[in-house]
């Protein structure tokens, strides 16, 4: 690009940070010692924000020449270059998740960065049967969670349940409402769809803060009792009776947190070996060729109803069996955990991940739950940075960091094609 | 095809549309066994309306759509569809990001517990070769003639007494319309499948077709055999270029057909 170009460019970019900044960052309200607020002015930061978006601008279109920024989902060196690494970057993923609590070196802390990592990759599992397979865009898929942590967390204060009695109950609860909320939604698509489900996920969050009499309101519940080494509990006393007792080991607290570690991970793998399994078999199949056409679907007779009452039910089973999975760990579960960012942090982790690709998923899930804890010094910023990440990952890869799909039957040696080589399905 | 044989299908003056829309009026057919009926008419006409009402999406607002003397018209489409008819949709509506494997036997998900689909799937082959050379290929990767082969072979892996097709030659090249329309001849031949076949292309149309229809805003206007047809000036007319508005001559000086 010409100089004078580019400097009108980076220009322009300035301006549209200047109209962006100037409310956000350049006033602030603040309180004043005699308690009433008052406007602050930051101009000197909005100054500087804009002249960095000029810089950054202005290197940009000069370093990249005319070519600007051009997204990449054509099998360029870099997709060929994923699909090489993909072909070991799963076992590799999954040796390394399997030997994490014996990695000298780690601890509690990283223990619990890896459990959170490894939910999320099962929520993102679970909405990508929904979201990716049958191509239903679920914003509500929170509610799910939700309903799997009270189901625990109810059963187990009203009627005393252990969590390995509970686990099942929350999943079939959570499919249960997944069919619920399925019925009213059959002939919605694409933006209504959406709206609805969003809805749905907020009224299950308002139905916890109200209904104070079961939920206990916005308070929350608490002392959910933790769960047990199929029935040896987790205890500090040591003695016969317990986990370290029955094992011979020195109580620790680690080992609690190893265990669930390892819960979490046997629960995502079965979501994971579920997905897979169904994918090669009629049902999965319906669901993607749900995704891709449904007009089509019904011609051929399928029966398009049950095969999206499937995709909602095994789903949401998915988000309930790691609802029960959060209650138990937190021994403590209110309404805050289930707001619609959740959502939005589950879904953005499918999209990234490429839509219906199960490594691609684990990624996304492994950069932005990992990610988001690493930059955790940087406070607000780090929603900045995430923010900006994404937007980076939806410029340069518009289909998702794996937006490739191996064929879930194949003869012969598979082949991939790139997501823009066909036009996208529209459900 | 004697007249004391049953048809295969049958609309009994059905009605359809959609909303507000009055697609089809009173539309009476018959399908004998083993027969090729084409239904031909105007963009616009109800033609593809009608080939999905049998389907049952949208359903008859009247009328009996009677399937081997069976009515049929109250059914889900998903039921319909396991009564042994098959369609190949306008627009060929293939599955793009699925291989033509998976497309095939996405065909095959009404075929009776414990059917053969190998046997099916062969059976698609002999008639689209070209298809088994593309067996692991995404589908929105082949050309349009490749598509319309995989939506036909599509709807045969559920072995149909009844294949319904709309429009199969839409935007293909000439000769790959007389390979499909040849395949079409086939399998009517060898296996004896009966095919009601919606076409625009209605000089080829009513050549490979036993009788036909000629459908005009949502009625029956005309019906007869193939060369009946033909040879009748309102359809030379209408359907055939006939008398109809030609485009402007090319620079050469060809001669006007009217
Ligand atoms: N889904 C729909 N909703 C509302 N109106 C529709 C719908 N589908 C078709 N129609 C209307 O019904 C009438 C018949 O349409 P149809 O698609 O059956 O025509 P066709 O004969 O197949 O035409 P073509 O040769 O262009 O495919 C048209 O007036 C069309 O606008
Ligand atoms: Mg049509």
């Amino acid at each position: 690009m010409i100089p004078a170009a580019a400097l009108r460019d980076a220009g322009l970019a300035a301006l549209v940070a200047l109209g962006l900044f100037a409310p956000l960052v350049g006033l602030r309200t603040d309180v004043s010692p005699t308690g009433g607020l008052f406007l602050r002015t930051r101009w000197a930061d909005v100054a500087i924000v804009c002249g960095i978006v000029f810089l950054g601008r202005l290197v940009l279109s000069l370093w990249l020449g005319q070519r600007g920024l051009r997204p990449s989902t054509g099998p360029g060196p870099w997709t060929a270059r994923l699909e090489r690494a993909g072909a070991f970057v799963a076992p590799v993923l999954l040796g390394l998740a399997v030997v994490l609590p014996f990695i000298p070196g780690i601890g509690r802390y990283e223990l619990d960065i890896g459990i959170l990592v490894l939910t999320y990759v099962m929520l993102g599992w679970g909405l990508n049967i929904v979201v990716g397979l049958a191509g239903l865009l679920d914003l509500g898929y929170v509610a799910f969670y939700a309903i799997g942590a009270y189901s625990y967390a109810l059963l187990a204060q009203y009627f005393g349940l252990s969590f390995w009695v509970c686990l099942p109950l929350a999943g079939i609860l959570a499919a249960f409402w997944g069919v619920l909320l399925g019925f009213p939604v059959l002939r919605l698509r694409g933006d209504y769809l959406a709206i609805v489900t969003l809805a749905f996920g907020e009224i299950i969050r308002v139905v916890l803060i109200n209904w104070v009499g079961l939920t206990g309101g916005p308070n929350g519940i608490g002392g959910i009792p933790r769960p047990s080494f199929f029935g040896l509990p987790f205890s500090m006393e040591g003695g016969p009776g317990t986990f370290a007792g029955f094992f011979g080991l020195e109580p620790s607290p680690t080992h609690r947190v190893i265990f669930l570690y390892y819960l979490i991970l046997g629960l995502a793998l079965l979501t994971n070996w579920v997905t897979i399994r169904l994918r090669r078999q009629p049902l999965g199949r319906a669901w993607e060729a749900l995704r891709e056409d449904e007009i089509a679907c019904r011609a051929l007779g399928i029966n398009v109803t049950t095969t999206k009452l499937s995709a909602f039910a095994l789903g949401a089973m998915f988000g309930g069996f790691a609802g029960a999975f959060f209650a138990t760990r937190q021994a403590f579960v209110s309404p805050e955990s289930f707001t619609f960012i959740e959502s939005a942090i589950i879904l953005a982790i499918v999209v990234l991940g490429g839509l219906g690709s199960q490594v691609g998923v684990a990624i996304a899930a492994l950069v932005m739950i990992g990610g988001f804890e690493l930059f955790r010094d940087l406070d607000e910023w780090r929603m900045l940075v995430f923010g900006g990440a994404m937007v980076a990952i939806m410029v340069l890869r518009p289909r998702g960091l794996v937006g490739t799909r191996t064929p879930t039957v194949a003869l012969g040696k598979k082949r991939a094609i790139s997501g823009d080589l066909v036009s996208e399905g529209h459900g | 095809m004697s007249a004391e044989q049953s048809p295969l299908l049958e609309l009994d003056a059905v009605s359809a549309g959609y909303g507000p829309v009055q697609a089809l009026s009173a539309v009476s057919i018959r399908v004998m066994p083993g027969e090729i009926v084409t239904l031909i008419g105007a963009n616009g006409a109800g033609k593809s309306t009608l080939l999905m009402t049998i389907c049952g999406d949208p359903k008859p607002r009247s009328g009996r759509v009677l399937l081997a003397g069976t009515d049929i018209a109250g059914l889900p489409t998903h039921a319909i569809m396991r009564q042994g008819l098959a369609q190949s949709p306008e627009g060929r509506r293939v599955f793009p990001r699925m291989t033509i494997r998976e497309n095939l036997l996405m065909g095959a998900e009404t075929l009776a517990e414990g059917g053969d689909r190998s046997a099916q799937l062969d059976q698609v082959f002999t008639l689209f070769p070209r298809l088994r050379e593309r067996l692991a290929q995404r589908a929105g990767t082949l050309s349009g003639g490749e598509q319309q082969m995989l939506a036909i072979g599509r709807a045969l892996m559920s072995r149909p007494r009844l294949l319904l097709l709309d429009e199969p030659s839409l935007g293909l090249a000439p000769l790959v319309v007389r390979q499909i329309f040849g395949a079409i001849r086939d399998l009517n031949g060898k296996t004896g499948l009966t095919v009601l076949l919606v076409e625009q292309n209605a000089n080829l149309a009513l050549r490979l077709a036993h009788r036909g229809y000629v459908l005009v805003n949502g009625r029956i206007a005309m019906e007869g055999t193939g060369a009946e047809l033909l040879a009748r000036p309102e359809v030379r007319d209408a359907y055939l270029g006939g008398g109809a508005p030609l485009p402007p001559p090319l620079p050469a000086d060809g001669p006007n057909p009217a």
